[in-house]
């Protein structure tokens, strides 16, 4: 699709309304270094990035998730309590009907455990030495395919 | 001393006179001493003659080598400075006794003790810490029977953020990333069999530390070992928690306080414990450059110095029991220098600002950790590499303590296998590879001598910019620590991504569809559950009544200000909680909510 000319050089999501990222980092983890370069790589991308800084429960993302109408909610947990944790948010934005949104996120996570997670309804985890740029790529492949299935 | 480099420009700061000679010689001030170590241009070493003679020779040099075009990469270092290819002594000036002396002399560049590693080595102190109590013991006595020398307590998050086990908050964290303490039962346990008249324990804990010390003190009471005979540190390090980790309780004024009245206790009865370990290890794991790493720890080292004399105690009768703890990071050569400036800008600021006369009060002594954050997940062998010379660049700059890294750290806690590799990675360096014979060995290094000058003044610049924000309070209060960090780690994260920087496995030299094979350590389930039964039958088993009165007698002296420390010892001898005591805490001192800074 050719962009109006108004929006010519300009990244493809601003065409195609921004993406909305909300970035949360959930529990008791204090690490943030890897949630504010993605955030910084994110806004970099021309998406729009809402952090909601630290110790947030999964009840106080989901609300920020909806208030702030986004289409991508990536958690940042380093502490090991993925486990829990991301299943929780997949439940609440069921409850909400908000699980259009895509839930994705990285930290500490073995293999294993971001199978497991997956297969219960996240999209992609990212691990330690993951390049942004595969971070953005997903985010953007994976809206086309909800703009392309809509 | 001064290294030449005619490819870098001169210090905007250094003032060299016309004739060559240093601008200021042994000044008072320590903003002038180290300007005149890194700005001025004197032949101390030697006379000005064969400083020119260097020179003429150093231009033939230059220009056989350039006749080699260089490999197309950036000769940085990891903090974005520039490095040449050469140092020489033209140009350098090291006063020997004023710059470097001797180990355990001022100012302490060489080292803290006298012998040093000739008489005693490092303490080979591994961190540990995972599940429940019962489960750490046991890799306590593993890692006792198999020749380590120190304990290092990990804490599962809810400890280290002051929750019990059973808190809500603490829903799918207990025993994840360290080990669940939630009351006196539980450190009892924790501690079991391990005498603590013999070995030293370090605990890395920070918001609620003052209970946790108190735990510890109980246990060594029930153990019959008398408070003078403990040896060990509390991290107790709650300004680099606002700056780096984030794991705080209140806002800084209480945290602060809190901190002097363990400074006092210790210094009146705990005299071997090390109430504070100024902490740079997550400042750099955050994202931050090796000088900040270096600035930001000593202005914090500073703060609690001048909480301290504020609140009317002797600068000499707890500045000597001050440590510190640093990163081991990759840039070999920088962070020996790293080390090497730390303890001479300490020695210094020590002596000429804060009036220190004891010799103890100058000298630092640090812990050392390999750098967690340059762990690569991929390909994790490869980690073993890294550890082992982070931990050189460790034992190089003198270091009393070392953890070394575990290959597997970026995928879950450590296996006892990859524990067991990294322990041995320190005996190697101890007894195999002979550095441990000759103190401060690269002293006198063309480029280490330049790195460590370097490193001061960058330092000193930070301590300049500090002040002008108002101190370190300030300085977190409006996010300047937490941006400036933010923003190093960005221009890192760029660095890899634009192939800048080589990470092997990572950026390069990968391995496709590559499968790890090496064993993941799982905390089950049945640990949290576990820790939440034994917390109610405790809670059940304890006298209710005497629980009670302690938290009221603790209450009343938090509301009036008193020393926390006896009543907390009392609290905690009652079998009060953690997140009990805390609490009480809480209900004067209110949360803490930091400033927003992304980017």
């Amino acid at each position: 699709m050719t962009p109006p000319a108004s929006e010519r050089g300009r990244p493809r999501d601003v065409a195609e309304g921004r993406i909305r990222v909300l970035i949360a980092k959930p529990g008791l983890d204090g690490h943030d270094r890897g949630a504010k370069v993605v955030a910084s790589a994110l806004r970099d991308a021309g998406m729009e990035v809402v952090y909601t800084g630290l110790h947030q429960t999964p009840e106080q993302i989901v609300e920020a998730a909806i208030q702030e109408d986004v289409d991508v909610v990536a958690l940042s947990i380093l502490s090991g309590a993925h486990m829990t944790i991301f299943p929780r948010v997949l439940e609440l934005l069921r409850q909400e009907s908000a699980d259009h949104m895509l839930v994705t996120g990285g930290g500490i996570i073995s293999r294993h455990d971001m199978e497991a997670l997956q297969a219960m309804g996240t999209g992609r985890l990212f691990g330690p030495g993951t390049s942004t740029r595969d971070i953005v790529d997903y985010i953007r492949e994976w809206k086309r395919g909800v703009a392309a299935g809509a | 001393m001064e290294p030449t480099s005619s490819r870098s420009k001169p210090s905007s700061r250094s003032k060299p006179s016309p004739d060559g000679r240093a601008a200021g010689e042994r000044s008072a001030s320590p903003e002038a001493a180290s300007a005149a170590r890194t700005g001025s241009n004197d032949g101390r070493v030697g006379p000005a003659e064969a400083g020119a003679a260097i020179r003429a020779a150093e231009q033939r040099w230059r220009q056989a080598a350039r006749a080699t075009p260089e490999r197309p990469v950036a000769f940085t270092t990891m903090s974005g400075e520039e490095v040449d290819a050469l140092y020489t002594p033209a140009g350098i000036q090291v006063d020997y006794l004023r710059d470097l002396g001797f180990p355990g002399s001022y100012p302490y560049t060489r080292g803290p003790y006298a012998s040093m590693y000739r008489s005693r080595l490092w303490t080979m102190r591994q961190f540990a810490g995972f599940g429940s109590a019962r489960d750490t013991n046991e890799r306590y006595h593993y890692l006792l029977a198999h020749g380590q020398t120190g304990l290092s307590v990990a804490f599962d998050m809810p400890t280290l953020m002051g929750y019990d086990s059973d808190h809500e908050k603490s829903e799918g964290e207990v025993g994840i990333c360290g080990v669940a303490v939630s009351s006196l039962a539980d450190m009892e346990q924790l501690l079991e069999g391990i005498p603590l008249d013999r070995v030293s324990t370090s605990m890395t804990i920070n918001g609620p530390a003052i209970v946790l010390f108190a735990f510890y003190l109980a246990v060594a009471e029930r153990q019959g070992v008398p408070y003078e005979k403990l040896r060990g540190t509390t991290q107790t390090d709650i300004l680099k928690e606002y700056i780096a980790q984030k794991e705080w309780i209140f806002p800084p004024a209480p945290h602060l306080k809190i901190i002097v009245d363990m400074m006092r206790f210790c210094s009146e009865r705990v005299p071997q414990w090390h109430p504070i370990s100024v902490s740079g290890y997550h400042i750099r794991e955050a994202g931050s450059t090796a000088a900040q790493e270096l600035a930001f720890t000593l202005a914090d080292g500073f703060t609690y110095v001048e909480e301290g004399i504020r609140a009317g105690l002797d600068v000499d009768r707890f500045a000597p029991r001050l440590s510190f703890f640093f990163n081991a990071h990759n840039e070999f050569f920088e962070e020996i220098a790293k080390y090497r400036a730390a303890r001479r800008i300490w020695a210094r600021h020590m002596r000429d600002r804060y009036g220190a006369r004891d010799e103890r009060s100058l000298l630092m002594r640090f812990h050392t950790q390999t750098a967690g954050v340059s762990l690569t997940e991929q390909q994790p062998e490869n980690n073993i590499v890294r550890v082992a010379i982070q931990a050189l660049a460790g034992v190089l700059g003198g270091t009393q303590s070392l953890h070394t890294n575990s290959m597997d750290e970026t995928l879950a806690l450590p296996s006892e296998k990859a524990v067991k590799i990294a322990l041995r990675t320190q005996q190697i360096l101890a007894f195999e590879s002979g550095v441990a014979s000759v103190i401060d060995p690269l002293a006198g290094s063309y480029y280490v001598e330049h790195l460590t000058n370097r490193l001061e003044q960058e330092a000193e610049d930070y301590f300049r910019r500090i002040e002008d924000i108002g101190g370190v309070v300030a300085g977190i209060e409006e996010g300047f620590f937490q941006r400036e960090i933010a923003q190093a780690a960005w221009r890192y994260q760029q660095e890899v991504e634009r192939k800048e920087r080589v990470i092997v496995g990572v950026n390069d030299f990968i391995e496709e569809n590559e499968k790890i094979e090496i064993p993941v350590l799982r905390i089950s389930p049945e640990v949290e559950r576990a820790q939440r039964e034994r917390l109610a039958a405790l809670r059940r088993s304890r006298d209710a009544a005497a629980v009670r009165r302690t938290l009221d007698d603790l209450r009343e002296a938090v509301g009036s200000g008193a020393g926390l420390m006896e009543p907390v010892i009392e609290a905690a001898k009652a079998y009060a909680t953690l997140g009990e005591i805390v609490d009480v805490m809480r209900a004067e001192y209110g949360g803490w909510r930091e400033p927003e800074t992304v980017g």
